[in-house]
């Protein structure tokens, strides 16, 4: 079976792989969602803490002899922590300036932190394997899917879903919210919002990194590996409009998808498709799909 | 520059005219080398501080094995990859500094850039790192020389083999820019001269990150060998997605610019049995083991092609300083293309009129992990691909040099 | 800020300007002109950066594409259809600022941080291209530009000679800088940058006033990347990869944002500075400039020209 000249086969498998990316795409723009929500800064340092992530997966497993399921959880905590003191020694002192300081202090952050890894360990980069537990893949009939992807979009949309409803539906969520409309207010009716932020940068940080244990098996962990990638997701995040929680995950994978998409039938044009649509929504909706005006 | 300096300089120069009337001519009493070179980017393992401690070896031993009435120094840089900074600071080097000779010179836009102005300048520029076939061919000048490797060779020596093999039908995956496009050009008339087929290709962004989808394509069309005409990172995430879709081993990957340092990122487990051609391997023969034992004893790395060809080339300059007793450019260049070239990295290699030194080659398969019995133990070595074959042939070089 | 000045203050500042422009005229002889010459490019460059940013208060993150496309255009005009050089400028000057109204036409939708992230993921989208077509050399950039001769009859491979055309195109641009922040134009841009509802309110068509702006900074950006190209005689991929967006955020920001001779000292001291560098500390360069983006950011906002002018008005009060 054919569908514009494409055999189904080869377009269902890179609808699939679109998938994969576009989970990578939810989970990072989640990240710089929730932190500019409520902090008014965009973390230009994302993809360096997305690269960080995976570098202590290496370092654990290779140094420490550490397990790929112990680095899923302890790499999140450890650079969540590095985003926590990151946020109370350097960025808590910019927030009663223009927000425009918040992004070139994280620029210059992003900077150090790719430096000093590519001095420490080259540049060309060190490979994680799959887990034994997750390797070998599946026949799905029209491809191969290796277990390892399958397991990234669970994984992945597990924490994206799992992020949303503890920002809708809890307490904690709640005040959140509530900071992210009026942080005044909230501070007046006792709660710290000093401390929702730090929490919740070192979250959004954590899931960079999340993202970035992830990767290590996927692609080759590499000091460099979340530069090129952040400017992506900064599209995609101007095209779903940062306005929701839902709206940036949903953006996430659909772009994954429609990468995916152009891989098939324009591959030339992959790297540049999300520019154009971040180019067409603005001329179309220049808040964004989910943003408010 | 300081007083002292120009003392010390007055110095050398009194001493140099003293004890060796005969290389008086080396002006200064200095020769002046320039490591100009990666150290921060994407080519720093390649060349990087490896490529500065080779230079620094050579000229170690050529001073405790000629005992040259000259002074030696050397200086290094970093390029950052960018041609702007490069020809700046050569420049600098030419018109300040009295560097002699320009050398390394990872990347193509950086040597571009460096020997039009060592031309203009009149140096010399020893090029150990680019792979770009036009720095012999249309750009070519007369005071550079391309030393170690080039993409036809590699190209060529791989595709070559590969086709020879049985490996008939060839799809190529190819990074979408002028290198890419090259490369795939060059190895397409090798399969097809050699009787293979050529199936289709597929261009993919350069940088990507995620080659899935066009491995994909490629494991569709049913070639029995994936080309990857593209380099460094690239190449690495291909190989290892194409491990982890299964395409390996059912189909076999070739990569066409890949070098030792690729092979220990990537590990032998998923690279095992690839082929590919390197000028280079520091496990070929007792000589170079002995070598790269001392630079790895410095750099707790084994040598990559770059880095001993930077060594080769060094000393080969410095001994036709010596020969000619003088370190002017153009009776430099006559006597290092008169020359040829022994040492652990190269027998018999020659320097041809468009710059190219032409050595010979070797068609490597990467070890199974089981094979491997030491660190760094990674290749089988194939073939030795004759100098003769291994390059370019001088009837269809494009460079004006080339008298025909 | 003070805005209006003394007439002795007034006259002080017209002393400065003229002993820095004799300086800058003799000072080939003193200082290596091609390391001069890389410095007044870049000065220009952040200088019509800080136009934006500094007085607009825009934050482009995309400026290496108008850099870079001016250099490109110019170089392949010189090279291969052998105009002169000072077409070749003027060509790749209008094709920035043709590019420069593109890209403001989409950015000023939004302001802020979306401003700067549209400009960044525009500016990639012009790296892509770049790196595609095939007249751009790719990977390879575009090389052996000539540096010809200005109007068919001064031979510009001379490096004085290029030096006083590359201190002309500095001199020019930074006049225009100058004029445009002291105009009312520069006025009514101040008014946006402090209060935009207010300046709404006040009946100006603040969209338009800010397209002016941008396409004037990203003209004289490409004015900067087209001799640039002339001097080094070669455009690469560096000239408009991300890295030099941020760099020239640097230089502006370390010299002094909004000041008018900030960007200028500012990129006069990172220039010096990598070139120093680069022998010495190799792959540390990178760490350094991220250390002095942090620095700047949490105890240095003034930069180099605003502490010094901060400290010459207390001293004044005093």
């Amino acid at each position: 079976m054919e569908i514009l000249g494409v055999p189904s086969a080869l377009l269902g498998s890179q609808l699939l792989v679109g998938l994969i990316n576009g989970s990578f795409y939810a989970i990072l723009s989640l990240g710089l969602a929730i932190i500019f929500g409520l902090l008014n800064i965009i973390n230009f340092a994302h993809g360096a803490q997305y690269m960080m992530g995976a570098f202590i997966a290496w370092l654990a497993l290779t140094k420490f002899n550490v397990n790929y399921w112990v680095a899923l959880i302890a790499a999140p905590l450890l650079v969540g922590l590095f985003g926590v003191i990151l946020e109370r020694t350097m960025l808590r002192k910019l927030y009663k300036l223009d927000h425009l300081y918040g992004l070139l202090l994280t620029f210059g952050l992003a900077l150090i932190i790719e430096g000093v890894f590519r001095d420490q360990f080259g540049i060309s980069g060190e490979s994680y394997d799959v887990p034994d537990a997750l390797a070998g893949g599946i026949n799905l009939g029209f491809m191969f899917l290796p277990i390892y992807r399958a397991w990234v979009i669970v994984a992945s949309l597990t924490v994206c879903f799992g992020t949303w409803y503890m920002i809708e539906k809890t307490r904690l969520g709640a005040y959140l919210r509530a900071g992210t409309e009026n942080s005044q207010m909230v501070q007046a009716l006792g709660i710290n919002v000093p401390l929702l932020i730090t929490f919740t940068y070192g979250y959004g940080v954590a899931l960079a990194a999340f993202a970035g244990v992830l990767a290590a098996p996927v692609f080759q962990v590499n000091p460099l590996m979340g530069s090129n990638l952040i400017i992506v997701v900064f599209a995609v995040v101007v095209i779903g409009g940062m306005g929701s929680i839902l709206g940036s995950i949903v953006t996430g994978i659909g772009l994954g998808l429609i990468e995916g998409l152009t891989r098939v039938f324009y591959p030339e044009a992959s790297a540049v498709v999300v520019f154009v649509i971040m180019v067409i929504v603005l001329l179309v909706r220049p808040a964004g799909l989910f943003g408010k005006a | 520059m300081t007083m002292k300096k120009a003392i010390s300089i007055a110095c050398t120069t009194a001493l140099a005219t003293l004890s060796a009337g005969a290389h008086a001519q080396v002006s200064g009493g200095v020769v002046k080398i320039g490591v100009l070179t990666d150290l921060s980017g994407t080519y720093s393992d390649l060349a990087g501080s490896g490529a500065v401690l080779a230079t620094k070896m050579a000229v170690e031993d050529f001073i405790a094995k000629e005992k040259p009435s000259f002074k030696i120094e050397v200086v290094s840089a970093d390029h950052q990859n960018k041609a702007d900074i490069a020809s700046n600071k050569a420049r600098e080097w030419f018109e300040r500094e009295g560097v002699d000779t320009a050398t390394e010179l990872v990347t193509t836009s950086v040597a571009l850039a460096v020997m039009k102005v060592a031309k203009e300048k009149d140096r010399i520029a020893l090029m150990s790192g680019p792979a770009s076939t036009p720095i012999t061919n249309e750009q070519c000048n007369d005071v550079t020389v391309h030393y170690t490797y080039d993409t036809y060779a590699l190209a060529n020596g791989t595709a070559k083999a590969v086709t020879k093999q049985g490996g008939k039908s060839w799809f190529f995956l190819t990074a979408d820019y002028a290198f890419g496009q090259a490369l795939e050009k060059d190895a397409s008339a090798v399969v097809t001269a050699n009787g293979g087929k050529v199936l289709g290709s597929v261009r993919h962004p350069f940088p990507g990150s995620d080659f899935s989808s066009f491995l994909l394509k490629a494991q569709s069309s049913g070639a029995q060998v994936i080309g990857l005409a593209n380099a460094g990172a690239d190449t690495t995430n291909a190989i290892k997605q194409a491990a982890e879709f299964g395409i390996t081993p059912t189909q076999s990957l070739a990569g066409l610019l890949m070098f030792i340092t690729d092979i220990h990122s990537l590990g032998l487990k998923t690279t095992q049995g690839m082929y590919l051609t390197e000028g280079f391997y520091w496990d070929l023969n007792d000589e170079t083991r002995a070598w790269s034992k001392r630079f790895f004893g410095v750099q707790k790395k084994m040598p990559t092609m770059v880095q001993a060809g930077q060594y080769s080339s060094v000393y080969h300059y410095l001994k036709a300083v010596k020969a000619a007793g003088t370190d002017d450019t153009k009776k430099v260049m006559a006597q290092m293309k008169k020359t040829p070239i022994n040492d652990f990295f190269a027998k018999n290699g020659q320097i041809r009129e468009d710059g190219r030194m032409v050595h010979d080659m070797y068609l490597m398969q990467v070890k199974k992990p089981a094979e491997s019995k030491y660190p760094w133990d990674y290749y089988h070595v194939r073939q030795v691909i004759p100098a003769a074959e291994a390059f370019q042939p001088l009837a269809q070089s494009r460079c004006p040099l080339v008298k025909k | 800020m003070s805005t209006t000045k003394q007439p002795s203050a007034l006259i002080k500042t017209e002393a400065l300007y003229t002993a820095l422009f004799v300086v800058g005229l003799i000072a080939p002889f003193a200082v290596y002109p091609t390391f001069l010459m890389k410095l007044f490019c870049f000065a220009l460059f952040a200088s019509a950066f800080n136009l934006l940013l500094g007085f607009a208060g825009l934050l482009s993150f995309g400026h290496a594409a108008f850099l870079g496309t001016a250099g490109y255009v110019c170089g392949l005009m010189v090279r291969d259809m052998g105009v002169t050089p000072e077409v070749g400028i003027i060509a790749g000057t209008a094709a920035a600022g043709l590019l420069g109204w593109l890209f403001g036409v989409l950015a000023i939708r939004r302001t802020g941080i979306y401003f700067a992230m549209i400009t960044l993921a525009l500016a990639q989208m012009v790296y892509f291209i770049v790196l595609q077509v095939k007249a751009t050399g790719g990977e390879d950039g575009l090389q052996g530009v000539p540096r010809g001769h200005l109007f068919g009859l001064v031979d510009l491979s001379d490096n004085i000679a290029m030096y006083y055309l590359v201190y002309a195109v500095f001199s020019i641009g930074f006049f225009i800088i100058y004029r445009t922040i002291h105009s009312p134009f520069g006025q009514i841009l101040k008014a946006i940058r402090e209060n935009e509802p207010r300046a709404i309110s006040l009946g100006y068509d603040v969209n338009k006033f800010k397209l002016m702006a941008f396409v004037i900074s990203a003209s004289l950006a490409g004015l900067a990347g087209a001799t640039k190209t002339l001097v080094f005689q070669l455009t690469s991929l560096s000239d408009v990869h991300w890295h030099m967006s941020g760099e020239v955020v640097l230089m502006t920001l370390l010299g002094g944002l909004g000041t008018i001779l900030g960007p200028a000292v500012g990129s006069a001291t990172i220039v010096t500075l990598q070139n120093e560098l680069a022998d010495k500390v190799g792959s540390w360069v990178t760490v350094i400039m991220g250390l002095i983006f942090v620095v700047c950011v949490l105890a240095f906002r003034r930069g180099i020209v605003g502490e010094i002018q901060a400290l010459i008005q207390r001293a004044g009060i005093r």
